[in-house]
C-alpha cells in the first residue's frame, strides 16, 4: 500500500452501530495488522436514535495529521438521510456499498456504487435487524481485503473483543454473510 | 468559663474572633467543643469544614483540620475529604443562608447520599455579615434590607427539609438550649450517616434591629418563650404552632451509609488487593 | 514490554490520571467529556481509589479539591458550561494552593452552544476565567497519546506547584481513537508534592520553602493541624488584610510558577529553519496545519510550523528564536481570534501576525489552512 492514506466511513442513523463499526475496523486494523497508523473519529448529533451519524477511519503506513476523512476511499451508507447528507464527497472512482432498503435513490457520485441487502440481510437472514453493522462490517472486511489492506481474521478478532458474551455466533454469522455479499460483487 | 479542655481545642492565637458582642455563634461553637472533648476526638483527625458567613468564620477559631471553603459549598469539599479519608470525623457549619439558599443543592445531595458528616446549620434567619439581606428562613413578614416591606416568600423549614431528603439524624434546638445543644450534637457526631442538628440562634445586629428584637437578651427570652418539644408539637393543631419553634429529634434512623458502601464496592471490585 | 491500545482521547486522559497516582474523581455529566467519568467510575475502585458523581458541577470540583486535602491525587472534567461552573472553584484551589487537574474537552461556545461540535474557544478562560490573578498552567493534547502523556504531566505540574493545572483538551481530540503506547509503570516519572519535615507543632502551612516558593503540604488526617480559607491569609492560613502580607502572597502565587517557566513550557516545531512563514496552531488544529505545512513545503513554500504544547504559560522565548527572517505568523484557530493575541505579544511587532478562525462547529481541513498560507505569502 506504500505511504497511501485511505479514508473509510460507515454512515447511518443513530442506533444502527454505525460507531461501534468504525471503532472496530479502527481496532482491527491498529492493533491486528502491523505497522498501520489508524485514526477513527465519528460526528454525531444529541439524539442517541435517529438522526444522521458518520463515523470514521483515517489509516496509512505514514504518519496521519489530519484526522477526519476529506475524500473517501470507501463508504458504507446505511440510510437515505445519510447518503444526502454525506456520499457527495467520494473520492473519485472509490468504493460507494449502500444499503438496497433504505437507500432509495442511489447516490450520483463518481464512484462504484453497491447496492447490497445489509439491513435485509440481518433482518430476514439472520433475523435480528440489530446486527446491521456486523453485514457492513463484513463487506467493509472483503474492500479491505482486495486493497490488502487487512485480512478479514483481524475484524472478526476485533468484532469478538468488542460484542457481548453470549452474542459472539450471531454477530460473527452476520459478519459472514456481509462478507459473503461482498465478494460476489469484488 | 469554658473548661481548660474545650479551651485547648481554641485557636487563642486567632482571637479576637469577629462576632458582635451577645451573638449566639459562640454559645453554639461552645457546645460544639464540649461535644467534641465528650466524644474523645482527636483535634488532628478532626475536620471542620464551612463555607462563606459569620458563621462560617468558626472553624478557623478550632484548633483541628479546618477549611473555610466557598459560599455554600462546604458540603462538597467535605464529601471529597471524608470519601477520602473515612477515618475523619467530619463537621460541617453553616449558615442558613450557606446551607439553604446557595448550598441548598449540596444540602439534599448530601442528605440523600446519607454520607457521615455532621451538619451543624446556625439558623439566625439572616444574612448577617453582609449586612442583613433575607435568607430562605426569614419569616414571613419580616424586615430585611432586600424585603424593606416584609417577606413575601415562604420559610424553608430546614429540618422537614432534611427529613424529606434522607438524611438518618434530625435535630433542632435554640441558642436558649446550650445543654440540648451540644446532646444533639453529640449524638449527631456518634450518628453513622448524615446528620443535621439545626440551631436556632440570633442576629440582633441585622435581624434584632429590624425585627423587635434588638438586644441579645431579646432573642434568647423569645427562644424560650416560643420552643415547643417535638412531641408535644405532634398533639398540636397547626394554627397553635403559627410562630413557635419546634425542637427536638425529628429523625433517628439506621441507614445504609455512603463511604461504607463504596468501601464495601472498592472490596468487591477487588480494588484492596 | 510497552503495551499498545487504541484508545479514545477521553479514555487515554482516565488512564494517563490512573497512572500518575490520581485516586479521586469527582465528576457530573457533560459532553463530550462525560467517557471520563464514565471510565473513572469503572476503574478507580478497581485500584482503591474514589470515583464520586456529584450533584453539580461545582459540587464535583469542590468535592475533588477536598479529596486533594485529605491527601489524594484528584481531578475533575468537564466541558464548556462546566467549566464556567467551576471557575470560583478553580480560583479556591489557587488561592489555598491546593493540588487539583481539571480537564476541559473544550465544545462550541457561548453558552450551551454546540455540545458534540469541536471548538477552542476556552483558550482564555483557561487563563483568566477565575477572578483575580494567578499564573496558569495549561497543556492542549493534539494526539490519544499526548491525552495519556500530558494528563501524567498536569499531575506531575500539579503535585509540584500546589496548583490547578487544566488540560484543555477539545471534542476532536476527546473523541478520536488512535493508537496508544503505553509506557512501563516504572518508566513513568511521577512527582508527589512536597510534605512538611517540620513536628506538626512547627508547622506553619504557608511558609514557603525560599528555593522555590512553594510551602511543603500536609494533608488532614496525617497528624497536623491546619487552616484552609480562601481569604488571603498569612503564613499560617489565617485570614488577614494586611497590606504587606497581602502584597507578598499574592506576588508569590504568580512567582512560583513564574520563576520555573523555563522548566514548563513545551512546544513543538516542523520546518521552521528557514521559514520566511510560521504557523501556529495547537490542539486538534495543529493536525490539519501540520498537513497544510507539509503541503505548502512540497509546493516549494517556505512554511515552519509551531505548536505550543502548553498553552500557558505560552512558549514565549521557544517562538520568539525562531523569528529571524520570518515575514508572517498564521495563527488558525477555532474561536474568532484568541490565542492569536497572544503570538502578537510574542512576536512584539517583528513580523506580521495574522489569525484565521472558524467557529462553524468543525475542524479546520487542510485545504482552508493551505488557502490561508497562500493568501498570506
Amino acid at each position: 500500500m506504500g505511504d497511501q492514506r485511505y479514508e473509510i466511513r460507515i454512515a447511518g442513523s443513530g442506533g444502527q452501530g454505525v460507531i461501534l463499526a468504525a471503532v472496530i475496523v479502527g481496532e482491527a486494523l491498529a492493533l491486528y495488522e502491523e505497522g498501520l497508523n489508524v485514526v477513527q473519529t465519528q460526528a454525531y448529533g444529541p439524539e442517541a436514535r435517529g438522526g444522521a451519524s458518520k463515523a470514521e477511519v483515517v489509516v496509512s503506513r505514514s504518519r496521519i495529521d489530519y484526522p477526519k476523512v476529506t475524500s473517501p476511499n470507501l463508504q458504507v451508507i446505511l440510510t437515505q438521510k445519510a447518503c444526502d447528507k454525506y456520499v457527495h464527497d467520494a473520492l473519485p472512482g472509490s468504493v460507494v456499498i449502500v444499503d438496497d432498503f433504505f437507500v432509495t435513490e442511489p447516490p450520483k457520485v463518481d464512484a462504484k456504487v453497491y447496492s447490497l441487502p445489509i439491513v435485509r440481510t440481518a433482518r430476514e437472514e439472520v433475523g435480528r435487524e440489530i446486527v446491521t453493522n456486523m453485514v457492513a462490517l463484513g463487506a467493509v472486511a472483503r474492500v479491505l481485503e482486495s486493497w490488502e489492506l487487512a485480512k478479514p481474521e483481524s475484524i472478526r478478532k476485533a468484532i469478538l473483543d468488542r460484542v457481548p458474551k453470549g452474542t459472539e455466533e450471531l454477530n460473527l454469522k452476520a459478519f459472514e454473510l456481509g462478507y459473503g455479499l461482498m465478494k460476489e460483487k469484488l | 468559663m469554658p473548661s481548660p479542655e474545650v479551651l485547648g481545642w481554641l485557636r487563642q492565637r486567632f482571637f479576637p474572633h469577629i462576632w458582635c458582642p451577645g451573638c449566639g455563634h459562640g454559645i453554639i461553637m461552645h457546645a460544639l467543643l464540649r461535644a467534641l472533648v465528650d466524644l474523645e476526638k482527636k483535634k488532628e483527625k478532626t475536620v471542620i469544614a464551612s463555607g462563606i458567613g459569620c458563621s462560617s468564620r468558626m472553624p478557623g477559631y478550632i484548633d483541628a483540620c479546618t477549611m473555610h471553603t466557598t459560599h455554600g459549598r462546604s458540603l462538597a469539599f467535605a464529601t471529597g475529604v471524608k470519601l477520602a479519608n473515612p477515618e475523619l470525623t467530619v463537621i460541617d457549619v453553616m449558615g442558613d443562608g450557606d446551607c439553604t439558599a446557595i448550598g441548598g443543592n449540596h444540602f439534599i445531595h448530601a442528605c440523600r447520599r446519607n454520607i457521615d458528616i455532621t451538619a451543624v446549620i446556625m439558623n439566625n434567619n439572616i444574612y448577617g455579615m453582609t449586612g442583613g439581606q433575607a435568607s430562605p428562613t426569614t419569616p414571613v413578614g419580616a424586615y430585611a434590607t432586600t424585603a424593606p416591606y416584609g417577606v413575601l416568600d415562604v420559610p424553608f423549614d430546614i429540618c422537614k427539609l432534611a427529613v424529606g431528603a434522607g438524611a438518618s439524624y434530625v435535630a433542632r434546638a435554640t441558642i436558649a438550649h446550650p445543654l440540648l445543644v451540644e446532646k444533639y450534637i453529640k449524638t449527631a457526631i456518634s450518628k453513622k450517616g448524615f446528620a443535621v442538628v439545626e440551631v436556632m440562634t440570633h442576629c440582633h445586629t441585622q435581624f434584632g434591629r429590624k425585627n423587635k428584637r434588638p438586644r441579645p437578651i431579646d432573642n434568647i427570652n423569645f427562644f424560650k418563650d416560643n420552643s415547643i418539644m417535638y412531641n408535644k408539637a405532634a398533639t398540636m393543631p397547626p394554627e397553635q404552632l403559627e410562630g413557635k419553634i419546634v425542637i427536638g429529634e425529628f429523625a433517628n434512623v439506621e441507614l445504609p451509609e455512603y463511604v461504607e458502601q463504596y468501601l464495601n464496592l472498592i472490596e468487591r471490585v477487588g480494588g484492596n488487593s | 514490554m510497552p503495551e499498545i491500545r487504541f484508545w479514545q482521547g477521553n479514555t487515554a486522559v482516565a488512564m494517563g490520571a490512573i497512572a500518575a497516582g490520581c485516586r479521586f474523581f469527582g465528576g457530573y455529566p457533560i459532553t463530550p467529556s462525560s467517557e471520563i467519568a464514565e471510565i473513572m467510575a469503572v476503574e478507580l475502585p478497581k485500584v482503591g481509589g474514589k470515583f464520586i458523581q456529584m450533584e453539580d458541577e461545582i459540587g464535583s470540583i469542590a468535592a475533588v479539591i477536598g479529596a486533594s486535602i485529605a491527601g489524594y491525587k484528584a481531578m475533575t472534567a468537564t466541558s464548556g458550561p462546566g467549566f464556567s461552573l467551576k471557575q470560583e472553584n478553580i480560583g479556591f484551589a489557587y488561592m489555598t494552593e491546593v493540588p487539583i487537574v481539571v480537564v476541559n474537552v473544550m465544545r462550541g461556545g457561548p453558552s450551551t452552544g454546540l455540545p458534540t461540535k469541536v471548538s477552542q474557544q476556552d483558550v482564555m478562560q483557561a487563563r483568566w476565567g477565575t477572578h483575580g490573578d494567578h499564573e496558569t498552567i495549561a497543556l492542549a493534547p493534539a494526539s490519544v497519546q499526548e491525552c495519556y502523556e500530558l494528563t501524567i504531566d498536569a499531575f506531575n505540574l500539579s503535585e509540584r506547584f500546589r496548583q490547578p493545572v487544566i488540560l484543555l483538551s477539545d471534542e476532536v481530540v476527546g473523541h478520536m481513537r488512535e493508537k496508544v503506547v503505553i509506557p512501563e509503570g516504572e518508566s513513568i516519572p511521577i512527582v508527589n508534592r512536597k510534605k512538611p519535615k517540620v513536628k506538626p507543632e512547627d508547622y506553619i502551612p504557608y511558609k514557603p520553602d525560599p528555593e522555590d516558593d512553594i510551602p511543603p503540604m500536609a494533608s488532614f488526617g496525617d497528624g497536623y493541624r491546619w487552616h484552609v480559607t480562601g481569604l488571603t491569609h498569612n503564613e499560617w492560613g489565617f485570614p488577614t488584610n494586611d497590606p504587606d502580607v497581602t502584597e507578598s502572597k499574592i506576588w508569590r502565587l504568580v512567582r512560583k510558577v513564574d520563576r520555573f517557566k523555563g522548566e514548563i513550557v513545551k512546544c513543538d516545531t516542523y520546518e521552521t529553519q528557514d521559514a520566511d512563514m510560521i504557523v501556529v496552531a495547537y490542539g486538534s488544529v495543529s493536525r490539519t496545519a501540520l498537513s497544510a505545512v507539509r503541503e505548502a513545503r512540497s509546493k516549494g513554500l517556505k512554511v515552519g510550523f509551531f505548536r505550543p504544547i502548553t498553552l500557558w504559560p505560552f512558549p514565549v522565548d521557544e517562538l520568539k528564536v525562531l523569528l529571524d527572517g520570518v515575514k508572517a505568523v498564521l495563527v488558525p484557530e477555532l474561536n474568532c481570534g484568541q490565542m492569536v493575541l497572544e503570538v502578537q505579544r510574542a512576536v512584539e511587532g517583528r513580523a506580521k501576525v495574522f489569525g484565521k478562525g472558524l467557529v462553524n462547529g468543525d475542524l479546520f481541513r487542510p485545504s482552508e489552512i493551505f488557502e490561508f498560507i497562500k493568501e498570506v505569502a
